[in-house]
């Protein structure tokens, strides 16, 4: 465990790579939960959640199963009907163990079951080794929560603002959407 | 043949036990709801407006289950709702006399003027924030929409003269006007009361002529008139005790500066 790699692929996930702002990936719940910050708040976390636990299994499963059989190929197919199974089962599990915390994600982790930001993190991983694949999506997830927590911030001021009537709504989201990603290119300059 | 086999087995293998991992896991974690929590869910108007003081239409819904909450709980369904849920509880159910908002103002843009001019977020809250908003009346509605906002049910809409004007056919007197009014404006009065007092002045009658044409300026004809004593002044405000009123409509008629209000018979009928 180098401490040094974990900060950079901190760093790299959360700001220089920023899977929404940077990658471009996930942007229909950017978009679609970012009205309040509470919502927002909850999707980052099922996010971060559901990344990680769905990196694991997806390393397990490209590195002993599709490795073996000489089938990389076909691992867009296998981590999309692998994430989709572990979230159902996960859902199941939180439904019946922990009900206060399936009525804070509940309504969120189905929707992230085929989002591509998480299929996009777990390809992305294939190639490291296991502990630094789940660290890297850990820190994906939490680059996706910020930038999620800032757009619904934004967003939220934008209620209070008088803005031209055919900009009111999705427009000046998408407005907002490309300056924030903007300032994100700033981050390429960080390079270790 | 290999290089096509593989992946094929490969995928129906791991398809199959997938689907037989989630059709197991569905078996052992599953949760036993009530039926009858869906039933009433589906009947409840899903606004989850939170006027029955429960996060939300399906935590009202369990309080009914649990016996912890009553169905009059619900201010918003109607009576036809209520006698289908109480069916499905299999309890007995009381009719309830149906509320609704009353504005305590009647002094728009035309009748009361303004002391200053504000140019800050067209929101009550804000401009009531600085010395009690633009209205010359501090009492009075300071008209930005507040109300209009945050009405679920689109009860309320704005006039021309600036005030809120409550639609009594969508109104369900879930009390989000009367939480978000600065002025304390709004009241939930029973329907089928006809007399209202639109004004919530507290100021001796010299200072409300100044401001506002229509404000209660504390004469006491109305209390002198009623022939049941409903009306008390109070702090220089005539009040209405809805207990004893039986719509006599005295008040109305003699009030000098028409600070009470009558609502038009064809609405007062539809509640009877």
């Amino acid at each position: 465990m180098d401490f040094g790699k974990i900060l950079t692929i901190a760093i790299s996930m959360i700001f220089i790579n920023n899977f929404i702002l940077s990658k471009f990936l996930g942007l229909c719940p950017f978009l679609g939960v970012s009205k309040e910050s509470k919502s927002a708040l909850s999707m980052g976390f099922a996010v971060i959640f559901v990344m990680t636990t769905s990196s694991i299994i997806t390393w397990l499963i490209y590195n002993f199963v599709l490795l073996r059989f000489n089938i990389g190929y076909l691992r867009t197919v296998t981590f999309i009907l692998v994430i989709a199974t572990s979230v159902q089962f996960i859902e199941m599990v939180i439904r019946r163990y922990s009900p206060p915390l399936y009525r804070a994600l509940g309504i969120y982790l189905p929707l992230i079951t085929t989002n591509c930001a998480v299929l996009g993190v777990t390809i992305l991983n294939t190639g490291m080794s296991f502990l630094y694949s789940i660290i890297q999506a850990f820190f994906a997830g939490v680059g996706f929560l910020l930038a999620l927590i800032l757009m619904s911030g934004i967003r939220e001021r934008l209620e209070l603002i008088d803005v031209p009537e055919s900009l009111q709504g999705i427009p000046i989201a998408f407005v907002v959407a490309s300056l924030m990603s903007l300032a994100f290119m700033g981050f390429n300059g960080l390079r270790f | 043949m290999d290089n096509l086999l593989t992946p094929i087995l490969t995928l129906t293998g791991l398809g199959i036990i997938f689907g037989a991992g989630l059709a197991l896991a569905a078996k052992k974690f599953c949760v036993v709801t009530d039926l009858r929590l869906e039933k009433i869910y589906a009947q409840l108007p899903g606004t989850n407006c939170g006027a029955c003081g429960k996060p939300g239409c399906i935590g009202f819904a369990e309080g009914l289950i649990k016996g912890t909450c009553s169905i009059e709980g619900c201010v918003v369904a109607e009576e036809k709702v209520r006698e289908m849920i109480a069916g499905v509880l299999g309890v007995e159910h009381k009719d309830k006399l149906k509320k609704v908002a009353v504005l305590h103002c009647n002094g728009g843009n035309k009748r009361a003027g303004d002391k200053f001019e504000y140019s800050g977020i067209r929101s009550c809250l804000s401009a009531n924030l600085i010395a009690g908003g633009p209205k010359a009346c501090i009492y009075g509605c300071i008209g930005y929409g507040d109300c209009q906002r945050v009405c679920l049910f689109g009860a309320i809409t704005m006039n021309e003269e600036g005030l809120p004007v409550v639609d009594e056919y969508k109104c369900t007197a879930c009390g989000k006007c009367v939480a978000v009014c600065p002025k304390k404006l709004f009241s939930l009065t029973s329907a089928d009361k006809k007399y209202s007092v639109r004004c919530r002045s507290l100021d001796l009658g010299k200072k409300v002529m100044q401001v506002c044409s229509v404000g209660c300026i504390a004469c006491r004809k109305c209390e002198k008139a009623c022939p049941v004593e409903a009306i008390k002044m109070i702090d220089n405000l005539s009040v209405i005790d809805y207990n004893i009123c039986d719509n006599r409509g005295e008040c109305f008629r003699v009030c000098p500066t028409k600070s009470i209000a009558r609502k038009e018979d064809k609405l007062w009928k539809m509640h009877l």
